[in-house]
């Protein structure tokens, strides 16, 4: 089913009915089409729903700003059902079917891995906005979400500082996927590089989903008790929070003994905890909902205005979909047409404002510059700031506190290549 | 004439010094407050604590517990009492209209510290002996030599003796830290940690300074490895505990599928779904607590408890009747079409709800701990583990004494000599299944405690529910109690050894190896009720 109305006629209002109409070819001339490859059910809806709502807001303003390069954006939804498989199947079919101009989505670095190969056979661009493992540097990829070294390495730095109360013992808790698996072999890495003894670091995995944590917390619990100053800094993701987290509450384990710093843990995750028991626990991302800015708190009013939920929160990855969205929209007007390839030359350079007071850049290695922060969870589930950067930090594609990934160099602009090795004066 | 005025010099330097002594002012470390910038807050918390101002422990409190608030117009200094009402922060006065735009003083962890030290040094002589503890704990963990004397006054005044002897290893833990502690003192203090044998005590030991003298720290190091020996005996009990409390939850998750497919042999996948819809009812009810009975909110569970079993009983008697009855003998299809009834369900919920966690809060009973000889217990966890056995001795006496019970025991048995001797059997089918999906919304209600509300709550009970049922003997109750304590036991005890993912994998192997070895399960059913 396709709806007539007019180039100049579409409503406001109608524009985000329209969007849903994914079947409507008779728009191909006259629409930029954006693809939203963003979970809707299974596992990831939790948290991946949300972007796309971003999304739907952010096209709907530009629209009402008169879209772009004269034309007007048409948002196309798919959801690929938390199946990593059906993510590179739903992305196959944005490009090829609905010729879409860019996709923003994925929310898990497996989805993202599955969905590579589509976008480099089918030459597109991604836009994926989370924190992600770094290790990584592709063509049609720009990752607006944090490296490890924009959010994991700062956060231990703070808590080996003074105010982070010089920790000197370290928990990694991780959920068993790649996301963790290799944060924790940068950190484990980088912690050694410091100093820190091996028998002052624990590792521990959990499945995905895992709900029991007495044996875990305790252990935590017991591992604290050696008389140093004991962190647990997780990369525990999705469902597993909640439970362990209500949990160390339960346990009575106070952010003054062993506070834990988590890297996937925001606003939206803590919607459902009761934070009470939590204040004082922290959270290293490059946005808080809390900031104080005036671009922040417009955005908060759009978005609560747009849910029609005054007591919705945002996030860290609305905000680099945000960023994102932005810097595409500019590379486009810079270039003039949406066609991949001059967008994906003309996107490093480009500048968006971002949500925080400052103006993030995309770098030559598809990353984008970030504020760092520390949040400490307060009672009603936001977060205070407690330290941040005092500069935009770029993101590093290729940790420099592994082999094998110290030499190599991610630079699009210059090299054209994403991993080339300064030693062997190579790409690849 | 120049004698007289080094005199008043004199008289006026030594009077500016006393000064602060004599009239205790928080004036100064309030204004430092009012900056909001952690630095001046950590000198603010010191001075306010060293004022000895009537008002320096209710400011320092409300610091600790955000709620001081600073004018950001006047950078006057309020704080509120729990109940809302506002206070200036330096009489004390109750400020019936405090101004609008208050901004609140923030903290971080290390000023939270400091500050729970500070309160407990203030409140060592408080009234109440809840308060006595808590600050004798926080001495204990602070070790802060510069409350040696409050401490020891203290504890001379001190009449209850279990106060009195946490203030005595309080002291103990300061002085075996004090660098200037002389060797006699440290080793009394060494054999008061040992008797406390607890983890915080082995970190109090741990302490010692570096230079102290040798037979002191071999007497520590004796301590620290006396009590560890201690802690891993405890810790074998606190396993078994952990098992008991995972077992009560795989029981309770798996005793509504112990009668859908145990008794009825339905293969029921949205039996976790059922799990869900008791957790969002729980849900619901305490949203309806929240907005019309804030402080009854201590009864929502028991109040959601029987309209969770309702609704999910009747959500069940609808599957039953719309899908399960037409695929009896199917197993196959009965498996797909239950499958999409727990997609549709939990997609439904995902559009009602939303994707995102929702908040089901823990009454006052469920939240916090409790030492049981050493032993860390959560009260959630044990009224868990009651909740369930009560759950499973009342289906036991349901099955056996009321005449539902029979009848499904009679139509599970054989159905044709049952529906023979007039039993009207699709009812009773409807009633059974009825009866499994309301013990799953039961079992939500409980699991909404500890796990996410979300619409992915029932996916992850379902395998360990299966896994359940058929390690236990499908048809047979005690089967599942035993198989899901054993099960969780042997979890708990592999998970230190292996990891948490390593331990699932072994249960599952251990499981079919088991199953190979006897088909039935530990509590085969055996004669012809078998065969039927």
């Amino acid at each position: 089913m396709s709806i007539k109305i007019g180039r100049r006629g579409v409503l406001a209002g109608m524009a985000g009915a329209a969007m849903m109409m994914s079947g409507a070819a008779a728009y191909a001339q006259e629409t930029i089409k954006v693809g939203i490859l963003h979970s809707l059910s299974g596992t990831m809806a939790i948290s991946e729903t949300t972007l796309k709502d971003v999304m739907l807001m952010l096209i709907d303003e530009q629209n009402k700003k008169g879209g772009v390069l004269g034309k007007k954006l048409e948002a196309v939804v798919v959801d690929p059902a938390s199946n990593w498989p059906l993510f590179a199947e739903k992305a196959r079919e944005l490009i090829t079917q609905q010729k879409v101009a860019a996709v923003f989505g994925c929310w898990t670095s497996v989805s993202r891995k599955s969905v590579l190969p589509v976008f480099k056979e089918l030459n597109n661009i991604l836009f994926y906005p989370v924190q992600y493992e770094g290790e990584e540097s592709e063509r049609n990829v720009f990752y607006t979400g944090a490296a490890p070294n924009q959010q994991a390495i700062p956060a231990v730095d703070y808590l080996m500082s003074k105010d982070g109360g010089e920790v000197k013992r370290w928990v990694l808790a991780g959920t068993d996927y790649v996301y963790p698996r290799t944060t924790n072999k940068v950190l484990e890495a980088y912690l050694k590089g410091k100093g820190v003894a091996a028998e002052d670091i624990m590792i521990n995995y959990t499945p995905f989903g895992h709900s029991d944590w007495q044996t875990i917390v305790s252990d935590v619990k017991k591992f604290g008790s050696a008389g140093k100053k004991t962190a647990v800094v997780s990369t525990i993701n999705g469902d597993a929070n909640v439970p362990f987290y209500k949990e160390l509450g339960n346990q009575g384990v106070k952010a003054t003994d062993i506070p834990v710093v988590a890297f996937s843990v925001g606003e939206e995750e803590l919607a459902g905890i009761d934070t009470g028991s939590l204040v004082g626990h922290l959270a290293a991302w490059n946005y808080f909902q809390s900031v104080k800015n005036p671009a922040n708190a417009e955005f908060i009013a759009k978005w609560q205005a747009f849910t029609k939920n005054p007591k919705r929160v945002t996030n860290d990855p609305m905000e680099a979909h945000v960023v994102g969205f932005n810097m595409w929209i500019k590379a486009i007007e810079k270039a003039g047409t949406t066609d991949p390839d001059k967008v994906i030359d003309a996107l490093p350079g480009i500048e968006a404002a971002n949500l925080t007071g400052g103006v993030s850049k995309m770098l030559p290695n598809h990353h984008i510059t970030k504020p760092v922060m520390i949040g400490e969870i307060r009672a009603d589930g936001q977060f205070d700031v407690v330290w941040q950067t005092k500069d935009l930090v770029p993101g590093d594609a290729w940790s420099d506190f592994l082999d094998g990934s110290k030499d190599l160099e991610a630079d699009w602009v210059g090299k054209k290549c994403g991993n080339f090795n300064t030693k062997t004066g190579k790409c690849g | 004439m120049p004698r007289f005025s080094l005199l008043c010099a004199l008289l006026l330097a030594c009077l500016t010094i006393l000064a602060p002594q004599a009239r205790a002012d928080v004036s100064a470390p309030l204004a430092r407050l009012a900056l909001d910038e952690f630095a001046e807050t950590a000198k603010a918390v010191d001075e306010i604590a060293a004022s000895g101002d009537a008002q320096a422990q209710a400011i320092l409190e409300a610091l600790g517990s955000a709620r001081l608030f600073v004018d950001p117009a006047t950078k006057a200094v309020y704080r509120r009492a729990a109940n809302g009402d506002a206070f200036a922060a330096a009489t004390g006065a109750r400020v019936p209209a405090p101004p609008a735009g208050l901004q609140t003083v923030r903290v971080n962890n290390r000023l939270r510290g400091a500050i729970q030290n500070a309160v407990g040094a203030l409140t060592l002589m408080s009234p109440d002996p809840a308060r006595r503890r808590a600050a004798a704990e926080s001495v204990f963990r602070s070790r802060d030599a510069s409350v040696l004397a409050p401490l020891e006054a203290a504890l001379k005044a001190e009449k209850d003796p279990g106060v009195a002897q946490l203030f005595a290893q309080a002291r103990a833990a300061v002085l075996v830290a004090a660098p200037d502690s002389s060797n006699e003192v440290r080793i009394d203090a060494i054999g008061v940690l040992r008797a406390r044998a607890d983890i915080n005590a082995i970190a109090a030991l741990r302490s010692l300074p570096a230079k102290a003298d040798a037979s002191a720290k071999s007497l520590a190091d004796d301590a620290v490895a006396a009590i560890e020996q201690r802690l891993r005996l405890l810790s074998h009990a606190q396993n078994v505990w952990y098992g008991l409390s995972l077992g009560s939850v795989l029981l309770l998750a798996a005793i509504g599928l112990a009668i859908t497919f145990g008794v009825m042999g339905v293969i029921n996948m949205a039996h976790g779904e059922m799990v869900m819809l008791g957790a969002y009812a729980t849900f619901m009810v305490q949203e309806a607590f929240r907005a019309y009975a804030p402080a009854w909110f201590d009864f929502s569970l028991p109040v959601a408890l029987p309209l969770a079993f309702l609704f999910t009983g009747l959500v069940g008697v609808a599957i039953e009747r719309g899908i399960i009855r037409f695929l009896y003998g199917r197993p196959l299809e009965t498996l797909l079409a239950t499958w999409g009834v727990s997609l549709i369900l939990q997609q439904a919920v995902r559009t009602v709800f939303g994707p995102t966690n929702r908040e089901v809060g823990a009454p006052s009973y469920m939240a916090g701990a409790f030492d049981f000889f050493g032993l860390s217990v959560t009260w959630g966890r044990m009224w868990i583990i009651v909740f369930t056995l009560v759950v499973f001795v009342s289906l036991l006496l349901a099955l056996k004494h009321t005449s539902l019970g029979l009848h499904m025991r009679a139509v599970t048995q054989n159905r044709r000599m049952a529906a023979a001797m007039g039993i009207r059997t699709p009812w009773v089918d409807a009633m059974t299944f009825g009866l499994g999906s309301g013990l799953a919304g039961v079992a939500g209600v409980a699991l909404s405690q500890i796990d996410n509300v979300s619409p992915n709550l029932g996916q992850s009970y379902i395998i360990d529910s299966f896994m359940v049922v058929v390690f236990g003997g499908v048809g047979n109750l005690w089967g599942a109690l035993v198989s899901a304590f054993a099960l969780g036991v042997a979890n708990k005890f592999l998970e230190p050894l292996a990891g948490a993912v390593l331990a699932k994998i072994l249960i599952l192997v251990l499981l079919i190896l088991f199953i190979q070895k006897r088909p039935r399960g530990l509590f085969a059913l055996k004669g012809r009720a078998v065969e039927a």
